[in-house]
């Protein structure tokens, strides 16, 4: 393999989107949740919301604060790598991405600053709903970012003149069916993901016997919460699967393996997908279901992967093994949830150590899945930039060279290794350290010159005997 | 439409130079203080920080959405400096939260604060120096090789922008500091503003002896001499409020030189986006793309997002209260 400023980019690019993609999806889940704990203690009046709101946002303040920054070098990434895609496709991705930072990364940034310093300094209802406006930022973020990868995936509305992508139809493009079905996917994912999350640290306090009204709060409305969500899940990503079988033909023949037309086609499990000869090495299927899966009928005919040029075909084993790393996440979450949800409706006292350590031990599935869900995407789209139109070779910066992406690869890797490493840490000792009794209020006068009043606050105190701290 | 883009896109940029600009000049001011009085100094800017350098992301995609072409010149010509200025920003940011959380590490996130403030206003100072000075493009990219912009030139923009953005922090820091950070912001606003004058003079100079295309502009059109007879105005006014100790006064007039050394670089680059290579026309989207951009983010969302970075702003004015962090 050639290490070219072409494939080092698409390194560099897929080492940043998969280190950005975590925290974005972690901070819209969790900001839902601190919309729905602010309004639940103004509505019940009950601390242990209130304690457990001021928890979560402090894990939210750092892990935030990845997103934004990680994000803002995607933001220019398109730029500096891909200045041909952004020549020429600039006019339908350009603005897009400013409708993204108008709506979503201006209003989440501003109203944080309140939801971090200003409790003190304006009215309940102003501050639940500067809560409500973080969580419609990360939200309208997702959105666009995901109207704009899907005109990626599926192009529509669009004209080339003289080489450039002209937008013919606004409409077709924001309500392509394919956002549609892939923005859902990924919202669903996020709230999975902070549902998973929060149930996971109330299972990891009750296994310590700590924090014990935090934790049944958070053990339970995660896990019912995801018992909820993870069906429509489930369906919304088939629905994913049918825009791919009929966009996309050759990422879902790589996505099932499928290496030559088939009719009726045969659904295979898990193989050793073997691009050199074009077979499957080792192969479990099962007759007629891929047909069932793809088109609904048992006798349909099904692409195989040899009927494209090869170099209009996707790289097939990571596609592959992505996809079904993803699915088994699902159906993981799926019986932990639903297991979980009965046994505390039912209030079983046996096996619960069993449900807490499963549940404690299952956060890393959402971002598994999440992670693995773009791999299959992104590699899927490829030899594609814009799937059919055109080429990731024919969108790479011409003049960029081996040296410079090399070094900034480095410097990327770097300052991303340093910077996750300790995140972790911090979020780790947030954690270990739970939640404390709550501040006092203390209204100030904002036109009162006092350096120090917030600094004189009394020392927080835990809220159990025998915690750390 | 070409032209409200245009309008837009240097509403953005100065809004982004002026916000970003006194918190990146706080930073680097910040290493020149001690705990608590970095504790009080970052107080100072915590709660609009984000917001702030919002501006640059918003500047950078409107200049994706209207002027692509301008966009995918430029970020790949600076690509290294913008690694560099990404970097700095990423170290930066996380400096924020993470100082309050290390135990034994909070010099290398001290470390980050200030030196990443200071790394990515030299390297914005010395992309506007490389533009200034012209860039050799062919076919829309750039010919020079991967460092060919760094210039003499381009590193004493570096360093002017390095003194400017602190001005503006010097600034800001009266306005919302009280003493010892105050008086220090006193002392060294004088100092600044004089370093500010001597980097212009010396540009002025480079740019004469360099006979760079852009100052045939100014030869021809004498009239844009207003600019820069505003920002004459403006120091002595900076220097009157120092005297008289106003705590307005600094950050109101360092933010007016900031506006007319804008307005000077505006006008002698118009009507090129990129100077003498690419025009405002040329890279422009086609007007499908700018119509779309303006009647929701242009109409609607530009002006609401104006409106609640006001009440932000308005939110937490006054001297600063010391944030309290776990």
């Amino acid at each position: 393999m050639m290490w070219t400023a072409l494939l080092l980019s698409r390194v560099q690019f897929a080492f940043t989107v998969s280190f950005h993609i975590i925290f974005p999806s972690f901070t819209i889940g969790v900001a839902a949740w601190l919309t729905m704990l602010e309004a639940f203690h103004l509505i019940s009046g009950k601390p242990v919301y209130r304690r457990l709101f001021d928890f979560w946002l402090k894990i939210f303040g750092v892990t935030f604060g990845l997103g934004v920054v990680s994000g803002i070098v995607l933001a220019f990434e398109f730029g500096m790598n891909w200045s041909r895609l952004s020549e020429v496709t600039g006019p339908i991705q350009g603005p897009l991405l400013t409708y993204e930072s108008f709506t979503a990364f201006a209003l989440e940034a501003s109203f944080f600053g309140v939801l971090l310093f200003g409790r003190s300094r304006v009215t309940p209802a102003v501050y639940l709903l500067s809560t409500m406006m973080v969580a419609l930022g990360t939200t309208f973020s997702a959105f666009w970012i995901m109207v704009n990868n899907s005109w990626m995936q599926a192009p529509v509305g669009y004209a080339v003149e003289n080489g450039i992508f002209v937008p013919t139809n606004w409409k077709a493009i924001i309500f392509s069916p394919v956002v549609w079905v892939r923005f859902p996917h990924m919202l669903v994912a996020a709230y999975l993901t902070g549902a998973f999350c929060v149930a996971a640290t109330g299972a990891w306090y009750m296994l310590r016997g700590i924090y014990a009204a935090e934790a049944r709060v958070m053990l339970r409305m995660g896990l019912f919460l995801a018992a909820l969500l993870i069906p429509v899940q489930l369906f919304v990503g088939h629905l994913n699967g049918d825009y791919v079988h009929d966009r996309q033909p050759a990422k879902f023949a790589a996505i099932e393996g499928r290496w030559h037309d088939e009719q009726p086609a045969s659904e295979v499990l898990i193989a050793i997908p073997d691009e050199s000869t074009e077979t499957n090495r080792i192969e479990l299927k099962i007759p007629y279901l891929g047909s069932l899966i793809a088109s609904m009928r048992l006798d349909s005919k099904e692409v195989g992967l040899t009927s494209f040029a090869p170099q209009d075909r996707p790289p097939v084993a990571i596609p592959f093994f992505a996809f079904r790393i993803m699915v088994g996440c699902g159906l993981l979450m799926m019986a932990l949830a639903w297991l979980g949800s009965l046994y505390l409706l039912f209030e079983r006292k046996p096996g619960q150590r069993l449900l807490l350590w499963a549940t404690f031990l299952s956060f890393p599935l959402p971002f598994v899945a999440t992670l693995t869900g773009w791999f299959t995407a992104e590699v899927g789209r490829q030899p594609w930039s814009v799937y059919g139109a055109l080429r990731t070779a024919d969108a790479v910066t011409p003049t960029l060279s081996v040296q410079a992406v090399t070094v900034s690869l480095i410097i990327f890797a770097v300052v991303y290794v340093v910077i996750f490493s300790f995140g972790t840490l911090y979020v780790y000792r947030l954690l270990k350290a739970g939640p404390v009794e709550s501040k006092p209020i203390l209204p100030l006068n904002p036109k009162r010159p006092l350096g120090v009043i917030g600094g004189d606050n009394p020392v927080a105190k835990t809220t159990q005997e025998g915690a750390l701290l | 439409m070409i032209l409200f883009w245009a309008g837009l896109l240097a509403v953005t940029t100065s809004l982004y130079v002026l916000l970003d600009g006194f918190d990146l000049g706080v930073g680097i001011l910040f290493a020149f203080a001690d705990e608590p009085n970095r504790r009080k100094m970052l107080s100072a800017i915590s709660p609009v920080w984000d917001g702030n350098e919002t501006w640059l992301v918003l500047t950078g995609t409107i200049l994706f959405g209207a002027f692509p072409a301008a966009y995918a010149a430029l970020l790949s010509t600076f690509y290294l400096a913008l690694v560099l200025m990404l970097c700095a920003l990423i170290l930066r940011g996380v400096a924020f939260e993470f100082r309050y959380k290390a135990r034994g590490f909070r010099w290398f996130w001290d470390l980050g604060f200030a030196g990443g403030s200071l790394v990515a206003t030299f390297v914005q100072g010395m992309t506007i120096g490389a533009l200034v000075e012209g860039l050799p493009m062919e076919n829309g990219h750039y010919v020079g090789g991967a460092l060919g912009w760094l210039s003499p030139f381009a590193v004493l923009c570096g360093v002017g922008l390095v003194l400017g953005y602190s001005l503006l922090g010097a600034g800001w820091l009266v306005r919302k500091c009280e003493d010892p950070i105050r008086a220090f912001a006193y002392r060294m606003l004088p100092i600044l503003t004089v370093g500010v004058l001597v980097f212009l003079a010396c540009a002025f100079v480079a740019s004469l002896v360099m006979h760079l295309e852009l100052m045939q502009r100014w030869l021809e059109r004498p009239y844009l001499l207003v600019f820069p007879l505003v920002g004459a105005v403006a120091t002595w006014g900076l220097l009157r409020s120092v005297k008289q100790r106003d705590d307005f006064g600094p950050f109101r007039f360092s933010a007016l030189i900031f506006m007319a050394a804008f307005g000077t670089l505006a006008v002698s680059f118009w009507p090129f986006m990129i100077p003498f290579v690419l025009t405002v026309e040329q890279a422009a989207s086609p007007p499908s793309s700018l119509a779309f951009m303006f009647w929701g983010a242009g109409l609607f969302v530009m002006p609401l997002t104006l409106i609640y970075t006001t009440m932000v702003y308005r939110l937490f004015r006054g001297k600063v209260v010391e944030v309290h962090y776990d």
